[in-house]
């Protein structure tokens, strides 16, 4: 199938290249347009081929899961559960595609995709020979993409939950992290004595990882999801307030001269020159405090919490269930993509004065 | 709505980095008639922008005084708006809150709101109000650093060299401008250049300064009627007299002290 669209992809280019040399065949000719959407489409079609033709090597037994939806119970094994994720994933690349058909910047960027996305669907079916169908794999260590949608089958709910309780202990620890490292970083940037006592103190505990407090935090403070919450609002804080007071730092001169001959005081210097100023340093520090809460997060999770996915990851290695290992690690790539993305939509919105700069 | 400005024997000396002394100013004094229009020329180096900062209350001077309407000049004032030689402007703000930035600093944007307008349009920038200062060229950001200036009602406006950095036609245009704006302000301005042609077409009195140390050699009026006419035969006698007072400043033996 792969082979039939590549040379139908060369095929018209060639063509078209003898007839009218000064028309390039490109995402802007539907025809191509078209191809690329298969092309996109064709890597799960196989790897639907793959799962539903391939043969199952024996001992494996799978479950049945009985699945209610609206009051309507549906029993699905967990190839079935796989086929209907890479339907879902073939409806919404469809719909991306669709939608893409119709904006010629979008369309750009679909075609561009193509390649990668029809190499997920190949990854995928490949995976599924070797982690399920012929089992190449060891195991339990590596469960083939059909075990680990079990994990979701099986434990749902449960997941869900650790989710939540991940999600809540890193919105709680991050802002406070981001309210306090600003806050501190302001007044670092903006008063010489300030920095002097206090920024030599954040320069060295700032080197060290947040984590290794945690017998402190454990021991110090009532439970232990305060003691989580401390732990990155630490890594969070130190980070950020050392490139906020960095940016305050920076402001040039003449920029405070401007804003005090039309009229501002020491507070409208602060809020209107000093932090505005200092916005793209506050969200270098955000972005890359928030890698590292991430980290403390998991880590913390792992080392005494009663919930959370690092938590989860725990419990279930205790009982060799990998694919409930792997199920979290996709649920923490997905979600800590989410939050990446949200914070970079915020940054653009906020930095929105600087678009193009560097690039002049 | 215009000040009259006294500047009274003022001193302004600096450290460099090694650590020697620059005299950017030397027993410097100067009186500017309410609703004048001052220009200061000179090469580089010969203290105009210090004295630009003096007046503005941005620097004080080491001795001798600077007063305004027979005030003292202590601090920075709205009274004394001020643009700088480049940049300046907040790069953070549109084109239409760096203008209104004045009004919010002072507390009267919510009263003063419609002058926003009023001024973008004076400087001739509509259409650029939601830009940002790296999207529009630097003749307008000058525009807009005028215009951000001049939306405080000050009484006196200094001018660092604000057409230094743009080409020809641009600059005529804004002198046209800055011109115009005078007429309809009434408000003391004091512009620094280093244009001889730009200091004959605008201003009525010519200040010349010289450095090392910087001080004020020379104030030449300008009795002509406006508009000016750049290939006028008085403009360019002008011209011509203000040019050789250069060349003999420059003929004169240098101190040995200075390097
Ligand atoms: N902050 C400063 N520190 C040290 N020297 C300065 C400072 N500002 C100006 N100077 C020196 O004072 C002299 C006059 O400077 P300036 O007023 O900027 O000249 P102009 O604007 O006429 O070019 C120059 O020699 C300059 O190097
Ligand atoms: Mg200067």
């Amino acid at each position: 199938m792969d082979n039939a669209a590549a040379l139908e992809l060369n095929a018209p280019k060639t063509a078209g290249e003898k007839e009218k040399p000064e028309v390039n065949w490109g995402y802007r000719h539907n025809g191509y347009f078209a191809l690329k959407l298969l092309l996109t489409l064709s890597g799960f079609i196989i790897a639907i081929i793959v799962n539903i033709a391939f043969p199952q090597k024996a001992a494996v037994e799978f479950k049945t899961y009985t699945l209610s939806v609206f009051g309507l119970n549906i029993d699905l094994t967990i190839n079935d559960a796989y086929i209907f994720v890479l339907a879902v994933l073939m409806l919404i690349y469809s719909t991306a595609g669709i939608r893409a058909f119709f904006v010629k910047a979008r369309r750009k960027i679909y075609c561009k995709n193509a390649a990668f996305r029809f190499a997920i669907g190949v990854a995928l079916a490949l995976w599924d020979i070797g982690g399920t169908k012929l089992q190449w794999f060891a195991q339990p260590f590596f469960p083939g993409p059909a075990q680990v949608i079990e994990a979701y089958l099986a434990d749902g709910d449960y997941i869900v939950q650790n989710t939540l309780y991940s999600l809540r202990l890193y919105a709680a620890g991050f802002s406070c992290g981001v309210i306090l490292g600003v806050g501190t970083g302001i007044l670092i940037g903006w008063f010489p004595k300030v920095y002097y006592w206090v920024f030599p103190v954040l320069k060295i505990t700032g080197v060290v990882p947040a984590v290794a407090w945690m017998p402190f935090a454990l021991t110090l403070l009532p439970n232990s999801f305060t003691a989580a919450v401390f732990l990155i609002v630490i890594c969070a804080w130190f980070q950020i307030a050392f490139l906020t007071a960095q940016g305050i730092q920076s402001t040039p001169k003449q920029t405070y001269e401007a804003a005090r001959i039309l009229g501002s005081g020491q507070l409208g210097l602060i809020i209107h020159v000093a932090i505005p100023h200092a916005m793209p340093s506050i969200f270098t520090g955000i972005s890359s405090a928030n890698a590292m809460a991430f980290t403390t997060l998991v880590m913390s999770e792992m080392l005494g919490q009663p919930g959370g996915l690092g938590y989860y990851i725990n419990q279930s290695k205790v009982w060799s269930a990998y694919y409930k290992v792997l199920a979290a690690i996709v649920v923490m790539a997905v979600l800590f993509s989410l939050i990446n993305h949200f914070i970079g939509i915020i940054k653009k919105r906020t930095l929105r004065w600087q678009e193009g700069v560097l690039k002049k | 709505m215009s000040s009259s400005i006294s500047i009274n024997g003022v001193n302004r000396v600096y450290t460099d980095a090694d650590g020697n002394r620059v005299e950017a100013l030397h027993d410097v004094s100067l009186d500017i008639k309410a609703g004048e229009f001052i220009s200061i020329i000179g090469p580089s180096g010969c203290g105009k922008t210090t004295l630009l900062r003096l007046i503005a209350g941005l620097d004080k001077p080491q001795s001798g005084e600077l007063s305004i309407d027979d005030s003292r000049i202590k601090d920075v004032s709205t009274e004394r708006g001020y643009v700088f030689q480049q940049g300046g402007l907040f790069p953070w703000l549109t084109v239409e809150n760096n203008i209104a930035y004045g009004l919010k600093a002072r507390g009267i944007f919510k009263r003063d709101k419609a002058k926003v307008k009023d001024y973008i349009s004076m400087v001739g920038l509509e259409g650029f109000e939601r830009s940002y200062p790296h999207q529009i060229s630097g003749g307008m950001a000058q525009r807009v650093a005028i215009a951000r200036a001049l939306i405080n009602d000050p009484k006196a406006l200094l001018l660092d060299e604000p057409m230094g950095a743009l080409d020809s036609f641009t600059r005529a245009d804004l002198q046209d401008k800055i011109l115009e704006l005078w007429k309809k302000q009434g408000t003391t301005m004091i512009l620094v250049t280093h244009d001889i042609d730009e200091a004959i077409y605008l201003s009525d009195r010519i200040v010349i300064m010289t450095p090392r140390p910087g001080k004020i050699s020379s104030i030449v009026n300008v009795d002509l009627p406006r508009p000016r006419h750049r290939g006028g035969g008085e403009f360019l006698a002008l011209r011509k007299s203000i040019l050789e007072f250069f060349e003999l400043a420059q003929a004169q033996p240098q101190p040995e002290y200075i390097i």
